[in-house]
């Protein structure tokens, strides 16, 4: 059996906006449905969003639903999730998203809640015009055709839910659960991915360096100055409490300041002392820097 | 579990007759002797073995000697496709058919690797297979004809003697999966075409884990599992004794219960199947009808899913299976339902219910009480009502190709 959360089992048995929205002729709302899935596939879901159109906001959302246990939860979750928010704000829901408000679904059963997602993208596209057939990611050559999944919307999963094996792929949107014939294929799309990413990661950290020589590129004196600067804004605040800072010397990173007064007589105190000062200079001067207490 | 629970789903597994525990439980103290052991209070042991087989044999209408003790029905299918290609190691083709169960059907898939040649015979929509069709395959290369005596999902109960005769023309050995009609149905391998037949304990109220392989006397035998000499060299490794005696002991019951639990499931079942056709709009019985076990009902119910329903009889303790793909750990509906050439509509909503001598009228009809809401809910939560709902016809379409 399943090993499904209680909140999977809640709205299986009392699921929340079942049905359809009646369409009205009332100003400023639209209402639509996108849909996804069939019977054939064992699943399959019809979302009607009811929408202000000024506000561009969903001012209820319902479901319908054909597919087991999670799929119905997975649906009612969805509802639930995107009532009250704007299109724009929908559009950034993801099937993660649903899982983590249902307290996790099993591995298996994670394409319920990417049905979910899929069906709330075809909604709002539908409703603003855009051919689902023509939205980009998902052109792209048909990789499996059991399940009539395309080889952008693979690497589409793959890349938002970072996932690692075509087992993986396979919960989430079923490609390469009957025939397998499409396995070595969805295979090439992680590596492709997992190569990707570790090209931009090295980018990434390339350009990261290259900022920090920049700002390591100060001379010692500007150093100190900047330095100078940030201690000075904050030493009315510490004499306020009758305390001081002072610069004592620097060593390459390593900033060593005299703490005196109040702040000096408790050591906890200091401590939180230097770690503000610590954070401060990180964040006005160079992030590579250490405060010592002297 | 709690003490409510309607079980319903004993072609998976059933409840261990109290009797048989008891049989079982000194064999698992005080008579812990190796039945091999060469002193008596191991020899005490052997004969209880020897009782159980006796107890088997009788049940089967064969001989003590015809009788191996298996550790389940996997291994007895295993054991027999094995030992028939053994038996006849000139031939090289097999004949199966598309609704086996796993074991002897990935037994099959890897045979052909082997440099076997495996026919599938196909299945009409009530699950029968077509004899012509099997006649049509038989060659003087055909080793086996291996097929099942009734199956697990629908239950529809195949022409066994027709398909052994054909068998027998062409020289082919003829094995029976008989795991879902022992105990379910009477059989009696007297004057019977099968060569080699297996069943298991767990279905007919014994333990798990224990299951027999029928072999015809003059039988050429190759083992499976090589080692000491148990069974007679036929299934080496100490036998699990206790389920053994288990296994005599539920044989022993099920002769004096068959004759009574076959008109009580079959009545029950009947019931229950009229009722929620009757009083459930768009649903269907799949499986043949004429020929099938009496405990089982195979029913599909249009435009909803079989994981949901069984969820929903889960909360009122009630259990059933389902072949749908949600239940069945892979992505596709059951084979045996694809085989019957099911539309998906069907395919995904159907539950089987199958009985046991256990099931009382008070079951069935507290089942009854619940099924029609259950249904309900469900269809009322999905986007389909009707077969002509466009846009999922063009996905079956789509995906038929
Ligand atoms: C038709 C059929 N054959 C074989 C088996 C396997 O038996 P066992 O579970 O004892 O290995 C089963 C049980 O599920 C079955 O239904
Ligand atoms: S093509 Fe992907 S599973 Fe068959």
């Amino acid at each position: 059996m399943w090993d499904y959360t209680e909140k999977v089992l809640d709205l299986f048995y009392n699921p929340k906006n079942q049905g359809a929205i009646e369409v009205t002729e009332e100003n400023d709302i639209a209402v639509v449905f996108g849909e996804v899935g069939s019977i054939a596939c064992g699943d399959a879901l019809r979302l009607h969003l009811k929408i202000n159109v000024p506000a561009d906001q969903i001012l209820d959302a319902r479901f319908q639903t054909f597919g087991c246990t999670s799929a119905i939860a997975s649906s009612s979750a969805l509802t639930e999730m995107i009532k009250g928010l704007t299109l724009d704000e929908a559009l950034n829901v993801t099937n993660k998203d649903i899982a983590n408000y249902l307290g996790g679904l099993p591995e298996a059963k994670m394409h319920c809640s990417v049905m979910g997602q899929e069906a709330l993208e075809a909604a709002i596209y539908k409703y603003r015009g855009i051919e689902v057939e023509h939205h980009d990611e998902d052109e792209g050559a048909l990789l499996c055709t059991c399940f009539g999944v395309s080889d952008n919307r693979v690497r589409r999963i793959v890349i938002e839910n970072n996932l690692t094996t075509v087992e993986e792929v396979t919960n989430y949107i079923k490609a390469g659960g009957s025939c397998g014939s499409c396995l070595a294929g969805i295979e090439d799309i992680i590596i492709g991915v997992q190569e990707d990413k570790a090209a931009t990661t090295a980018r990434v950290e390339a350009e990261l360096n290259r900022i920090q020589q920049t700002s390591r590129g100060l001379t010692t004196v500007q150093k100190i100055t900047k330095i100078q600067q940030v201690l000075d804004e904050v030493r009315p605040m510490l004499l306020a409490d009758g305390g001081d800072v002072e610069l004592f010397d620097i060593d390459g990173d390593l900033v060593k300041v005299i703490l005196k007064g109040a702040c000096s007589s408790c050591s906890g105190s200091t401590a939180t002392l230097k770690d503000a000062i610590e954070t401060r200079l990180r964040d006005r001067v160079l992030p590579t820097l250490i405060v010592e207490a002297v | 579990m709690n003490a409510e629970t309607i079980y319903l789903d004993n072609n998976a597994t059933t409840k261990v007759d109290p009797a048989v525990v008891e049989a079982m439980l000194p064999y698992l103290t005080t008579y812990y002797g190796n039945p091999s052991s060469m002193h008596s209070f191991g020899g005490q042991v052997g004969k209880a073995i020897q009782t159980a087989r006796s107890q088997v044999a009788t049940l089967l209408g064969a001989e003590d000697s015809e009788i191996i003790f298996t550790s389940c029905g996997t291994e007895g299918n295993n054991t027999a496709i094995r030992a028939a290609l053994a038996a006849q190691s000139d031939r090289k083709h097999i004949i199966t058919t598309q609704v086996e169960h796993a074991c002897v059907m990935n037994v099959c898939k890897l045979l052909e690797k082997q440099g076997y040649t495996v026919t599938y015979l196909s299945v009409n929509r009530k699950g029968q297979i077509d004899l012509a069709e099997l006649e049509a395959a038989l060659t003087g290369n055909t080793a086996l004809v291996t097929t099942m005596y009734a199956n697990n999902e629908t239950g529809t109960i195949f022409p066994i003697e027709e398909i052994g005769s054909l068998a027998k023309s062409y020289g082919a050995i003829f094995h029976v999966d008989a795991v879902q009609a022992v105990g379910k149905i009477p059989l009696n391998l007297k004057n019977s075409t099968i060569d080699l037949l297996t069943l298991s304990g767990h279905k007919l109220h014994a333990p798990k884990g224990i299951g027999a392989l029928y072999v015809r006397r003059g039988f050429r035998f190759r083992p499976f599992m090589l080692g000491g000499h148990q069974e007679r060299g036929r299934r080496a490794g100490t036998e699990n004794v206790a389920s053994i005696i288990g296994l005599g002991k539920a044989a022993e019951l099920e002769l004096t219960h068959l004759p009574q639990a076959v008109k009580q499931e079959k009545q029950l079942r009947d019931r229950l199947e009229k009722f929620l056709l009757t009083n459930i709009a768009d649903c269907e019985v799949n499986g043949d009808p004429k020929n099938r076990l009496p405990n089982t009902t195979n029913i599909g119910f249009k435009y909803i899913e079989g994981e949901a329903i069984l969820l929903s009889l889960d909360r009122y303790g009630v259990c059933a299976s389902s072949g749908s793909a949600c239940t069945s750990g892979s992505l596709e509906p059951s084979h045996v339902l694809r085989a019957m050439g099911l539309p998906y509509t069907i395919l995904h909503g159907s539950i089987r219910f199958s009985l046991s001598r256990y099931t009382t009228d008070a079951e069935i009809d507290r089942v009854l009480e619940i099924m029609p809401g259950i249904i309900d809910r469900l269809r009322a939560l999905s986007p389909f009502n009707s077969d002509a709902a466009g846009w999922l016809q063009e996905r079956e379409e789509a995906l038929a190709i």
